[in-house]
């Protein structure tokens, strides 16, 4: 019998995957250029990991990309929340539950049996990139104008205090995506769902 | 001692001049970041990828425009929080700082304004000068809050009888910097003619005789040791601008 196919990324979701994963790419590595010009703590990036060859091309990458960012994460984020997506697929999530799936993840013995539902782990991880992609559209929003944006800028520390929380944000979506890798890596019949949409009902 | 006199605005780049060289530091400035992001992708489409970036800084400067509210007032702050030492910046080190002789020092002006006569000091000195204390935004991510004393901008730019519907405001510096501003930032309250910095005349570091201090644009649209100014409507770029800086970087 031939093996019965699931449907688990609709085709938006997967359009929105990709586009964000190539503007966090370039947010994220022009970023660095752009944090080398002063940075903030006692290191620099490395300039091969540094989009934009100086501060100049690298602003330019980060102003031009942050409008393919910025739209598209519009669309996934009404149509997650308008069509019951993210209620779907994210909720519910528990302290405890994550806890436990991490812990299980650590020690390697997280089951993936059934690829149509998040656990516990996944559902805090993607949540949590999904709101700290946010935070950093609004740090940004308030370091790219802390006159025009100085009313909401007072929420987020103001002009140096946004600074900072810019940088942790990417910190933490660094963070994610390389763990996220990591375990695209260790279950690999993950990977090509992201293109097709379609797994396998159970291994 | 630089010249202080002798008319500035044939070194103009002239637009061509000024796309050429913005190509050619696109093409410096690129080829690393295309390479990191496009490896094994054909080189020819680096120029398409420069062409995108530039349009899409036009585009950030349209969406600047329509985002500056001219009576918005950048934020004001006690003497208390005011930055010491203030950094100096500029593209030269602090040692290259230009001496300027304030005595033989006059402002010009050209362009779209009435009464082009030249200002000497002493006639700038006795205009009604007003004090900011505000924060200063480097393009490079850092601030600063410095206090600034000057003519507020837009009254004299009224007073010389520029017009104010055209564009822009056009600035060449005593130490070759040049750049230029949108007339909305230019007619903005705390958009100043900076004679004075901390309660003192403005150190040459700081641009002796006279800066433009804008609390609403990035530091690096701030001219400094300035020799003309003139108003029009043709984009006169600007020494970083035609590098490839954003044009209208407000903040």
């Amino acid at each position: 019998m031939a093996p019965e196919m699931t449907k688990v990324h609709p085709l938006i979701v997967r359009i929105a995957h990709w586009l964000n994963a190539l503007a966090v790419l370039i947010m994220i590595t022009s970023g660095w250029k752009i944090y080398n010009a002063d940075p903030q703590f006692d290191f620099k990036f490395p300039d091969e990991v540094a989009l934009g060859g100086w501060l100049a091309g690298a602003l330019q990458w980060h102003f031009a990309a942050m409008w393919l960012f910025v739209l598209n994460g519009i669309v996934y984020v009404t149509y997650g929340i308008l069509f019951g997506h993210f209620r779907r697929k994210l909720l519910p999530i528990s302290p405890l539950a994550v806890l436990r799936d991490v812990a299980a993840a650590l020690r390697g013995k997280l089951g993936h049996d059934d690829l149509t539902v998040y656990n516990a782990a996944q559902r805090a991880a993607y949540l949590a990139l999904i709101l700290l992609l946010i935070v950093l559209v609004l740090t940004g929003l308030v370091l790219w104008k802390p006159v025009q944006f100085y009313w909401f800028g007072q929420f987020l520390g103001d002009y140096e205090g946004a600074r900072l929380l810019h940088f942790f944000a990417m910190a933490g979506v660094a963070f994610i995506v390389v763990v996220h890798i990591i375990m695209v890596a260790l279950v690999p019949r993950t990977f090509p769902s992201m293109f097709t949409g379609r797994v396998r009902r159970s291994a | 001692m630089k010249k202080i006199m002798g008319s500035s605005f044939e070194k103009y780049r002239t637009p061509e001049v000024a796309r050429m060289e913005r190509r050619l530091f696109l093409k410096q400035g690129l080829s690393l970041g295309a390479l990191t992001l496009l490896t094994g992708c054909a080189i020819t489409e680096e120029e398409g990828v420069q062409t995108v970036l530039s349009r899409m800084s036009g585009f950030n400067d349209d969406v600047q425009a329509w985002l500056f509210n001219p009576n918005r007032l950048a934020p004001e702050f006690p003497e208390s929080r005011i930055t010491n030492p203030f950094p100096f910046n500029a593209y030269y080190s602090e040692e290259e700082v230009i001496d300027v002789d304030g005595g033989q020092y006059k402002l010009e002006l050209g362009g779209m304004i009435k009464e082009r006569r030249p200002w000497t000091l002493p006639e700038l000195y006795a205009l009604p000068q007003v004090t900011q204390i505000t924060r200063h935004v480097c393009v490079e991510g850092w601030s600063a809050i410095g206090k600034w004393t000057g003519v507020r901008f837009s009254d004299f730019l009224q007073r010389v009888g520029a017009d104010t519907t055209a564009k822009y405001v056009g600035f060449q510096c005593l130490d070759d910097y040049s750049t230029s501003i949108d007339m909305a930032t230019a007619l903005h309250p705390q958009t100043q003619l900076t004679f004075k910095f901390a309660d003192q005349i403005l150190p040459a570091k700081y641009g002796f005789p006279m800066k433009l201090r804008m609390p609403t644009k990035l530091g690096f649209k701030s001219p400094k040791h300035i020799a003309s100014m003139f108003v029009t409507n043709q984009y006169p770029g600007g020494y970083w601008e035609d590098q490839g800086y954003n044009w209208f970087s407000g903040s």
